[in-house]
């Protein structure tokens, strides 16, 4: 077992692990794009940012990718890492506005903006389908292309494979063409829609607002108490 | 090729070292050497050659003279140039016509050609001797100097100048460790870019399980405007293998890789032939030297893919999948070809090895600085006076270099940045030019030492101009595996090229930055995390050319065709109809000596005009 510190906590992870994989294991919510447990890891999309070392010689590394170390110092959520995860987002945002996922990651992480021209390509190169078509289908019809800006994913000479058994996997998988948000604003490509799928319940019960017609029973509004108080009890604000 | 006898023992390789030195010593005539590296045979050295062959033949003058055709002597600037020993005198731009006189005069006469004299740049004064000119003066040449004694092909004259004589005396000396040790005394790092102390990473690979381990030789340079590794291959290829060989024997591989890019073929060829002398000596292959250790040099060849340079890539590639970076750890010192431990060095770090060897790490130790010891090679090329290769210690500053030994900029005018380490590298300004040049300073700077790049712009550089160069170069040379690269260098591209074109808007200087710093911090391997510092150092030292750029849409070096516009000084021009002549799309109009006009709506802005006026009566604005 190797131990070592990820957001000043000790942790142990089983050697050939990952960053990834042990914090999922404690409960540390990292994002992810091109991860997958059933597929190898990639390191693509660069969501999985984590800052490792100590002092000013820190480097962010990619958590699927880097394996644990014997002392290793990790941070999951330092202001350097959400910026560039920030950054990350809006850059497959530019080129694949219409990915629900991506339109969620940006809710989540509250990227308002699109400060790139958008060019849909609908793709963001993670990689999935590849693998899926490699390493589950047993079936290596789809491939990359060339490198740099001119990377792109398709069969060899781009011709029908007659490896392809047109089961579907890439398709399944794929975070870009399958989930589809209809709605990003052509202006800045964000959707933010997501934004509103949390429960529209206010802090404090509101007798016009409550949309189930229970005063206030399911909870969504009941809020703690501030901690400087003296009870810790749950109180419920039947006053509006 | 004439067949070699085989080197049996050690002793024996001592005789034959030593008998071939008396060789070298009992020529007593004078020699003709003529550099005919890849770039003195683009100058048309090879032309040069054949008609002193040719003189030679006709006068019958065997016995009096010897041509040796070497490598690269650095001066790029002066060549096809010839250094005649044993009184080192220099000739330089020597063309096929020049032959005849070269050998009637100064080989049979002694007397010197003056107009084949280097003349130096700012005073005027010509140099005889090589070792008179000031572009050599302040040069250190440990590991290219011999590029001028030998010739490449013949492993013999390599022997000549005590070759081998490291290899003999680590067999026979030398424990591994020891071996390792002293390469760590000597304080050598990685010259391939990175700076890692090589000593370190030996010990590294040594001490790594495996049964089976590697050296690879990296000779995959892409950097543009960078050719150390290639005028070493060609000029000097067995100190490359003497390097590797010893390498191989203190970290205990019996393979070895020398990933070499195809388009030198030059260097290919020489760095083959080499091989195969060497494995003829027997210094190379099964028991060498009746020691009991092994080892088999390889030739890989590279498409010419610039992420290929990374270790981990160069490693795929060596594999035969897609040159593509992964993740390290696990450190190719512990898990690399074919998953074994794995010894990457650069070429001009194996160079240097025979050499710390030979004359031991404390004397090596004393050149440079605290931190980077020994010499750096480094391609001195764009706007300066003698363009070449030029090998100097670490720790000289920048200015030494440029002006000493560079010879200032051409035509008068006012240096504006020099631009180190490649693609990944930073452009400095006049204010770092007493900057001493080692790994830390260079960093700290804003730029990396790299495999030994440098590029000088003068005042009509616009720095704007030199970040989308570099982008473009990057975004297409980027692996794509990670969006920060892939996508990151497309879009710094995208905003530096529509500020160049004048539709830069506010703002986007702003998100350089920051996207700039997220492609740094957040790609996998060295090509992305330095893909950012062309903007960011030209930001950093250049920003208000890039606000000129963004805010008055003007370009002040004159450069960025979309916001400049040609016109005639009214007073300066002759009506010469020199401009007029060369004009591609017939935008100037006017008559012999009157005032010409050139009609915007019609200009490409090619610049033909204002390089074929000799009366500065073209202007930009």
């Amino acid at each position: 077992m190797i131990t070592m510190k990820m957001n000043n906590l000790d942790v142990q992870a089983e050697e050939g692990s990952t960053i990834l994989e042990t914090a999922k294991f404690y409960g540390l919510e990292i994002p992810t794009l091109c991860y997958n447990p059933g597929l190898s890891n990639f390191g693509g999309c660069r969501l999985c940012l984590v800052e490792i070392g100590e002092g000013p010689r820190t480097k962010l590394v990619s958590s699927c990718t880097y394996p644990v170390e014997e002392g290793l110092v990790v941070h999951t959520d330092t202001k350097r890492v959400l910026e560039a995860r920030k950054m990350m987002i809006e850059l497959m945002l530019s080129v694949a506005p219409y990915s629900k996922v991506i339109q969620d990651l940006a809710s989540r992480f509250g990227v308002k903006q699109v400060r790139f021209k958008v060019r849909n390509e609908e793709c963001v190169y993670c990689g999935l389908c590849v693998r899926m078509c490699a390493e589950q289908m047993d079936a290596r019809a789809i491939g990359f292309q060339n490198r740099g800006f001119k990377r792109k994913i398709s069969t060899p000479f781009d011709m029908r494979s007659p490896e392809c058994r047109l089961c579907g996997a890439c398709i399944y998988i794929c975070p870009a063409c399958q989930m589809r948000c209809i709605g990003p604003d052509p202006e800045t490509a964000v959707c933010n829609a997501c934004l509103n799928l949390d429960p529209t319940c206010v802090d404090v019960y509101d007798e016009l607002q409550c949309w189930m017609y229970d005063a206030g029973r399911c909870g969504t509004c009941v809020r703690e108490k501030p901690e400087n108080s003296d009870s810790k009890e749950q109180v419920r604000d039947d006053n509006p | 090729m004439k067949t070699l006898k085989k080197i049996n023992s050690i002793d024996e390789l001592n005789k034959t070292v030593e008998a071939e030195i008396q060789r070298r010593r009992s020529e007593k005539r004078p020699i003709l050497t003529v550099s005919a590296g890849t770039c003195g045979q683009a100058r048309g050295s090879l032309k040069v050659i054949e008609a002193l062959e040719n003189v030679v033949e006709e006068k019958n003058l065997k016995d009096k003279v010897k041509i040796n055709v070497t490598g690269c002597h650095g001066f790029c600037e002066a060549e096809p140039n010839i250094i005649i020993h044993p009184h080192n005198v220099f000739y330089q731009h020597v063309q096929n016509k020049d032959a005849e006189e070269i050998i009637s005069d100064t080989i049979l006469n002694s007397q010197i050609i003056e107009r084949l004299l280097y003349s130096d740049h700012a005073t005027g004064e010509t140099a005889q001797k090589e070792e008179d000119i000031s572009f050599y003066k302040k040069q250190m040449r440990l590991v290219l100097g011999d590029n001028s004694l030998i010739d490449p092909t013949e492993i013999a004259d390599y022997l000549s100048i005590g070759g081998y004589r490291s290899l003999s005396k680590v067999l026979s000396t030398m424990t591994p460790e020891a071996v390792i040790d002293t390469i760590k005394q000597s304080g050598l790092r990685g010259r391939g870019g990175a700076g890692f102390p090589s000593g370190n990473k030996w010990a590294l690979t040594r001490g790594a399980k495996g049964e089976k381990k590697y050296i690879i030789c990296n000779a995959d340079e892409g950097d543009p405007g960078a050719y150390m590794d290639r005028s070493l291959m060609e000029g000097n290829p067995h100190r490359v293998l003497e390097g590797m060989i010893i390498g191989a024997y203190a970290i205990g591989a019996s393979q070895g890789y020398i990933y070499i890019r195809d388009e030198y073929p030059l260097a290919l060829k020489h760095i083959t032939l080499a091989i195969q002398q060497a494995e003829q000596l027997g210094l190379l292959g099964e028991n060498i030297l009746g020691t009991g250790f092994n080892l088999k040099i390889h030739i890989s060849k590279g498409a010419g893919a610039f992420v290929c340079g990374e270790e981990t890539a160069l490693i795929a590639s060596i594999e035969g999948k897609v040159g593509t970076p992964r993740q390290r750890p696990p450190f190719p010192a512990v898990r690399g070809l074919w998953k074994s431990p794995t010894n990457i060095n650069n070429v001009e770090t194996w160079g240097n090895v025979p050499i710390i060897i030979d004359k031991g790490a404390e004397w090596f130790s004393q050149i440079g600085t605290n931190g980077s010891k020994g010499t750096k090679i480094f391609s001195l090329v764009g706007k300066i006076n003698n363009t070449g290769l030029v090998e100097v210690p670490m720790g000289i500053t920048l200015r030494e270099v440029i002006y000493d030994v560079g010879g200032g900029i051409p035509g008068g005018k006012g240096f504006k940045a020099v631009q180190t380490g490649g693609p990944s590298g930073g452009c400095l300004p006049k204010e770092k030019l007493n900057l001493p040049i080692d790994y830390e300073s260079l960093t700290e700077a804003g730029s990396i030492m790299g495999s030994g790049g440098m590029i000088v712009m003068d005042e009509n550089t616009c720095m704007v101009d030199v970040a989308k160069y570099f982008l473009n170069f990057l975004r297409d040379e980027s692996c794509g595996i990670c969006l920060s690269c892939r996508e990151g260098t497309q879009r710094m591209w995208e905003i530096v090229k529509n500020i160049s074109e004048g539709n830069g808007k506010a703002g986007d200087i702003e998100l350089l930055d920051t996207l700039a710093k997220a492609v740094k911090d957040a790609s996998l391997c060295g090509l992305g995390q330095t893909a950012a510092n062309p903007v960011l150092s030209t930001l950093r030292y250049f920003r208000d050319e890039y606000e000129v750029h963004v805010r008055d849409k003007r370009c002040p070096a004159g450069v960025c065709k979309e916001l400049i516009q040609y016109s005639v000084l009214e007073d300066k021009c002759t009506g010469c109809l020199a401009c007029l002549k060369v004009c591609p799309s017939e935008a100037i109009t006017g008559e012999l000596k009157e005032v010409h006009i050139i009609d915007p709506s019609k200009c490409i802005k090619c610049g033909a005009c204002f390089e074929a006026c000799n009366f500065d009566a073209i202007q930009i604005e």
